[in-house]
């Protein structure tokens, strides 16, 4: 499947924001491809900028910092199309669900509203045939007796609903990739399997690539082809699940499997990477992950290591890599 | 759309400011030096007219008994008569009501003409020069007075450009419009600078909430997100400011009407106050208690129709 050409292609990507006359690097050198109805997996603690990798592919981090890199959607540059052409991307080929269901949607419009503007935007569906496509999406997207709840306001549905409601207006446009921004942390633990299910159910359904945001390594081991991790704006490992979560060769992965609950409960923190990300203002002159690094040596503090091609489709960013255990391949 | 109940609900919460107002109303003369009914007759009232008058609000009966009378009497619009103008306070209010009515209005909608677009494109230009400059330019006009402002323009478009007349108001809608501009300008020139000052920080708060970008990567055009779902949730808190800030709106209209010689209610509380005319007072203060309220209530069923979470409670 990853055979074919790319959907979605991201080269060094960068996106700076300041504060105070202070820059503050949230995305630094990201690439990666995603294939047509591939799943592929982003992970990282909270605050390594996937939130923001995914809103620079849409052009939403604009008006908000220096986008830098180039973001090629069927081939094509979009990271420095004009916000009018944008438009017609976004939402009809590429589609976002954000992490708060509780503060995506607009108060103050109901529901249908929020879905037919959609409809209306990007397709030629008359009022009637808008109402109908909203119903069923609604429907779709497992939301009882959907007609009747077209008039009502968000504040109306709970949490989960409420998400179900936004993946309903992501796809309705059918588009070719949906980028999920942790759809699930907001939510209670007895839902978050059923709305990771629904997304992934229907995106297998739809032919639909997905990048999916999430800080737990689990999820991605049960649902992504490949994942990239990332630490402090930066990718410092990709590659397919089976071998990065086989094989993993940065710290901070080992770190991150680790701190996957297993044979317990599910969301039972029981390990978390000891220590703290580093402030984006004052980040260490050599490897980011240093100050919280078991394999730290001299050369970790003076450089920064980048990221090398480990083998195809395989990559890290280390100068002290895990060891393989024997008989394993990278 | 806000429901019969709700609507009663809120009147029944004013009730008690009614009291308060009445109280304090009926106290004014009470308390004043000398003999509430020449207050309330004028010095030059014959002995007749001073018994007539003690007669009516039962001025020899014990406190209780007083405020009793006075709250039946209002209520059934008997508010007494004016010593200024020899006619019952309640007929002198209802010909001068609806001039400030007009002129408050006018100047409501003037403010919103003139402070929301600017608001809109202060905002969407946040800390380049146009916003710097609008921000400068409604700077100064709120720390003028308002008078000072009215005084100018009559000076200058209405008395040495003759652009403008220089007092009174038309008999005809469109005259009216004509007579009142300057005057509403006035008041509109500070009302705007609150409005520009509160609506602008309220749309770049939300635009950069979460769903405002949802609605850009929905693909939405750019004036769909302004109109439906910016200015919005932006006019929820400006509506309230509107509505809080009819008071200093009242008094610029006060001030505006005595320098514009528009024969107002406004002016008219200058007057009465000159000429200790008390009945009129009392009549008129009661009169803007009751316009702030209904104000208040209307502002309250903007909201509502504006924010569904609102209808709930
Ligand atoms: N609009 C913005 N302005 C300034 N800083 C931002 C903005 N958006 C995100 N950031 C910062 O960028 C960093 C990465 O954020 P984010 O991508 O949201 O992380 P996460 O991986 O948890 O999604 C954080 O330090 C965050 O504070
Ligand atoms: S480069 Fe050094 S500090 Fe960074 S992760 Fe590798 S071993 Fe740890
Ligand atoms: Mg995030």
């Amino acid at each position: 499947m990853t055979n074919d050409m790319p959907i979605l292609e991201v080269r060094d990507l960068c996106t700076t924001f300041s504060r105070g006359g202070v820059a503050l690097p949230a995305v630094r050198d990201v690439s990666f491809n995603v294939g047509k109805g591939e799943v592929l997996g982003l992970v990282g603690e909270s605050g390594s900028g996937k939130s923001v990798t995914l809103r620079s592919i849409l052009g939403l981090s604009r008006r908000y910092g220096d986008v830098t890199g180039d973001v090629r959607w069927m081939g094509q540059d979009i990271s420095r199309m004009p916000e009018r052409k944008l438009r017609q991307i976004r939402g009809r080929d590429i589609a976002m669900i954000f992490q708060e269901p509780m503060t995506s949607l607009n108060p103050l419009l109901t529901v249908g509203m929020q879905l037919t503007e959609t409809l209306k935007a990007h397709t030629d569906l008359g009022r009637a045939a808008r109402r109908d496509r909203a119903i069923e999406m609604l429907d779709h997207v497992g939301i009882p007796s959907a007609a009747s709840r077209l008039e009502e306001y968000p504040h109306q549905f709970s949490g989960g609903m409420r998400q179900r409601v936004m993946i309903a207006i992501a796809l309705a446009a059918n588009p070719k990739l949906l980028l999920a921004d942790e759809p699930t942390t907001a939510l209670d633990v007895t839902i978050q399997a059923q709305i990771l299910d629904l997304i992934l159910s229907l995106a297998d359904e739809l032919h639909m690539g997905v990048i999916l945001v999430t800080h737990d390594l689990g999820v991605v081991a049960q649902t992504c082809e490949n994942v990239a991790v990332m630490y402090a704006g930066r990718i410092v490992e990709q590659g397919s699940v089976r071998q990065v979560l086989r094989t993993p060769r940065h710290p901070y992965t080992v770190g991150l499997m680790r701190s996957v609950p297993q044979d317990v409960p599910p969301r039972t923190q029981l390990y978390s990477v000891p220590g703290t990300p580093p402030s984006l203002e004052a980040l260490p002159a050599g490897c980011a992950f240093a100050p919280r690094c078991q394999n730290q040596t001299e050369a970790c503090l003076s450089a920064r290591p980048t990221l090398e091609t480990i083998s195809e489709g395989r990559a890290a960013a280390c100068f002290n890599p895990m060891a393989i255990a024997q008989g394993e391949v990278a | 759309m806000a429901s019969i109940q709700y609507i009663l609900k809120r009147l029944a919460l004013m009730v008690p400011t009614f009291i308060l107002v009445m109280i304090i109303i009926f106290l004014l003369v009470r308390f004043l030096p000398g003999d509430p009914a020449v207050a309330i007759a004028g010095d030059r009232a014959s002995d007749a007219d001073l018994e007539a008058i003690r007669e009516r609000l039962g001025l020899n009966e014990p406190m209780l008994v007083q405020f009793w009378l006075f709250v039946t009497n209002t209520l059934q619009g008997d508010l007494g008569r004016s010593i200024l103008m020899r006619t019952p306070v309640t007929d002198v209010i209802f010909e001068r009501l609806p001039t400030t009515a007009f002129l408050t209005v006018y100047a409501v909608v003037l403010s919103l003409l003139i402070a929301g677009p600017l608001a809109f494109v202060a905002a969407l230009n946040r800390g380049k020069w146009p916003d710097a400059v609008i921000r400068t330019v409604f700077q100064v006009g709120l720390s003028m007075p308002v008078f000072y402002i009215g005084l100018i323009l009559l000076t200058f478009l209405a008395a040495r450009l003759h652009w403008f007349p220089v007092g009174g108001y038309g008999d005809t809608f469109g005259a009216r419009l004509y007579h009142l501009f300057l005057p509403s300008v006035t008041v509109a020139l500070y009302t705007s600078a609150i409005i520009m000052r509160n609506l602008r920080s309220a749309i770049i708060e939300v635009l950069d909430a979460e769903y405002v970008q949802f609605a850009r990567a929905k693909g939405l055009p750019n004036r769909l997100i302004l109109g439906r779902h910016v200015l919005r949730n932006a006019l929820i808190s400006t509506v309230t400011l509107l509505g809080l800030s009819i008071g200093g709106l009242m008094s610029g209209t006060l001030v505006t009407e005595t320098v514009f010689a528009v024969p107002g209610v406004g002016r008219l509380m200058l007057e009465a106050i000159f000429a200790r005319d008390y009945p009129l007072i009392q009549g008129l203060t009661l009169t803007f208690a009751v316009l702030v309220s209904v104000v208040f209530l209307l502002t309250d069923l903007f909201q509502s129709s504006l924010d569904p979470r609102m209808r709930l409670s």
